[in-house]
């Protein structure tokens, strides 16, 4: 058994083109729309040799894997590493990376904690902070719209909605970046990122303990279910940090995201100020569009096939959910930002059992930004050109500058 | 296929054919049936395909799993026996002709 980045190297049909890429290096992180159009273009499975790696990005095959979750488990990581040979660099998360029937268990009450109607209750909270911030952008003109923007305002709601009392932007922001980029190869954007654990994992263990969380938040929820003995204290734990860690920098990019796909389409910008109902459908097309969650990995438990394609049991699968959301045989015209588009079916929360247990928080912090935007700015200027963040798993802006005029 | 008739809250009904291991929920949006929202995706976690499954086919579907039945208490229109989320429910051979009712409304 030979291992490549921590994964077993399995035979490949002879058949699957090659192809000599890095899909991690810095470029196509940052400007990854090639990359995503000649992944489709070469196959429905690409095998990828450096990594010893098969790499999907049409939307049917990607769909088909990324939902399978008796035939592609997440059990054995949705990074490179496979927790069936290698030691994970922490402790898995208990919600993410299992299969069922354990998955069921804290799935159950994560989706409690973060129910439609528990996020309803939160609407008020956020559409005044929403304000609050605009009417402030708006004072000061100029401003970049990744720090005082997309990760100012879900830093400002959802930290107070699992409860936490002491709040740390860089902190949070940073921790879901480092928890993503660990799913990616042993190179040195990895082991930069791993660094900050010492500093990071610390702070949030502490911030996430019962007694340090104000009642009533996700957080509350959370350790109530472990009262009633439906989970370990330590369990209970480990599921409000993955509220953090994959809770925030994700939000954070959807909103970015949004804002660059709205900035740099006037005529869209257009239709959600005269609708600004728009606002949900919006950040769905802006989702679809920029994918901020571009890949994650599943492993094959047994040999199977996927479209005619054979794969052989214990095969890493990087599911590059940003290559099949612009697949133009889903979507019409798929390259075209449009808010009435309406993309039921995007995999940018991903789908089936795994599906974003937080996408309903998402969208409510989203409908709440994205609103107060419409009805108070009159438009949107992109200054210069906007850097993009390269990270493993995560298509994020790093800056942007912004004007925005007042209505 | 499978035919499967869905009855909205105002009385009048549409049957479609749906294709075999699709789920309900997925038959409805692709058939253009209003009253199914499926915000989510069909992961069980937005609670808008909403169905009142008909009394003579509640027990042919396949148990509930905690996730739907958490779910299902966070629904708009209000809980009945035969509430089901349509995104776990996949169309088999036992479920021909089908019968869901609509919820007044999903959101
Ligand atoms: C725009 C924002 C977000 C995006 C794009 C996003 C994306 C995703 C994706 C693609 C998955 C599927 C992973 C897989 O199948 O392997 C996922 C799962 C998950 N998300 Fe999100 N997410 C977002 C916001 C959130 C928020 C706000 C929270 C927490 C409140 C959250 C918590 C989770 C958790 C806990 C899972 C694992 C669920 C499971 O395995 O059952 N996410 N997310």
């Amino acid at each position: 058994m030979q291992l490549v980045e921590d994964h077993i190297r399995t035979l490949i049909a002879a058949d699957i083109p090659i192809w000599d890429v890095d899909p991690y290096a810095t470029e196509v992180l940052q400007t990854p729309e090639p990359y995503y159009t000649e992944l489709r273009e070469k196959g429905a499975f690409v095998y990828i040799p450096r990594y010893a790696l098969l790499a999907c990005g049409r939307y049917d095959e990607t769909r088909e894997v990324f939902s399978d979750w008796e035939r592609f488990v997440s059990s054995r990581g949705v990074g490179l590493a496979d927790f069936h040979v290698a030691k994970p660099w922490r402790a898995p998360s208990i919600v993410l990376e299992v299969d069922p029937p354990y998955h069921t268990r804290t799935r159950t009450v994560i989706s409690r904690a973060l129910s439609p109607r528990a996020v309803n209750d939160l609407k008020d909270a956020f559409a005044a902070k929403a304000d609050a911030l605009i009417t402030e952008l708006l004072d000061l003109g100029e401003f970049d719209a990744v720090d005082d923007l997309a990760e100012a305002f879900p830093v400002s709601v959802f930290p107070a909605a699992v409860g936490m009392r002491e709040i740390s932007k860089r902190m949070l922001v940073d921790y879901g970046a480092m928890a993503f980029n660990a799913l990616g190869p042993e190179n040195e954007r990895r082991s930069k990122w791993l660094e900050k654990a010492s500093e990071i994992v610390p702070w949030i263990m502490e911030q996430c303990k019962r007694e340090s969380l104000s009642p009533g938040g996700f957080g509350a929820t959370i350790y109530a279910a472990a009262d009633a003995d439906e989970l370990t204290e330590e369990e209970a734990g480990m599921l409000v940090r993955s509220l953090l860690s994959a809770g925030i920098d994700t939000t954070v990019t959807g909103i970015g995201n949004t804002i660059w796909c709205l900035g740099r389409n006037p005529e869209q910008f257009e239709k959600l100020k005269r609708d600004p109902k728009l606002a949900r459908p919006a950040f769905e097309e802006a989702l679809r569009y920029t994918s901020p969650v571009h890949s994650f990995c599943r492993t094959a438990s047994v040999d199977t096939t996927v479209g005619g394609v054979p794969i052989s049991r214990d095969t890493k699968i990087l599911c590059v959910l940003g290559a099949a959301n612009l697949d133009e045989r889903k979507w019409l015209n798929a390259d075209r930002f449009d808010i009435e588009r309406r993309p039921t079916g995007h995999l940018a929360f991903g789908v089936g059992i795994h599906g974003c247990v937080g996408q309903i928080v998402a969208r409510a912090e989203a409908e709440a930004i994205l609103t107060a935007i419409a009805q108070k700015v009159y438009s949107i200027d992109i200054i210069g050109e906007p850097v993009w963040r390269p990270n493993h798993a995560i298509h994020a802006l790093d800056s942007m500058r912004v004007r925005f005029n007042r209505r | 296929m499978t035919s499967v008739t869905f009855r909205s809250h105002d009385g009048s009904t549409v049957q479609v054919n749906g294709e075999l291991g699709v789920s309900l929920m997925q038959t409805a949006l692709s058939n253009g049936i209003d009253g199914i929202v499926g915000e989510c995706g069909g992961s069980a976690m937005c609670a808008t395909c909403h169905v009142y499954v008909d009394e003579a086919f509640v027990n042919l579907l396949p148990p509930m799993n905690d996730v739907e039945n958490e779910m299902l208490e966070c629904t708009v229109s209000t809980r009945r026996a035969s509430s089901r989320l349509s995104c776990q429910i996949r169309l088999s051979r036992e479920l021909e002709g089908l019968v869901v009712e609509l919820p007044e409304t999903q959101a």
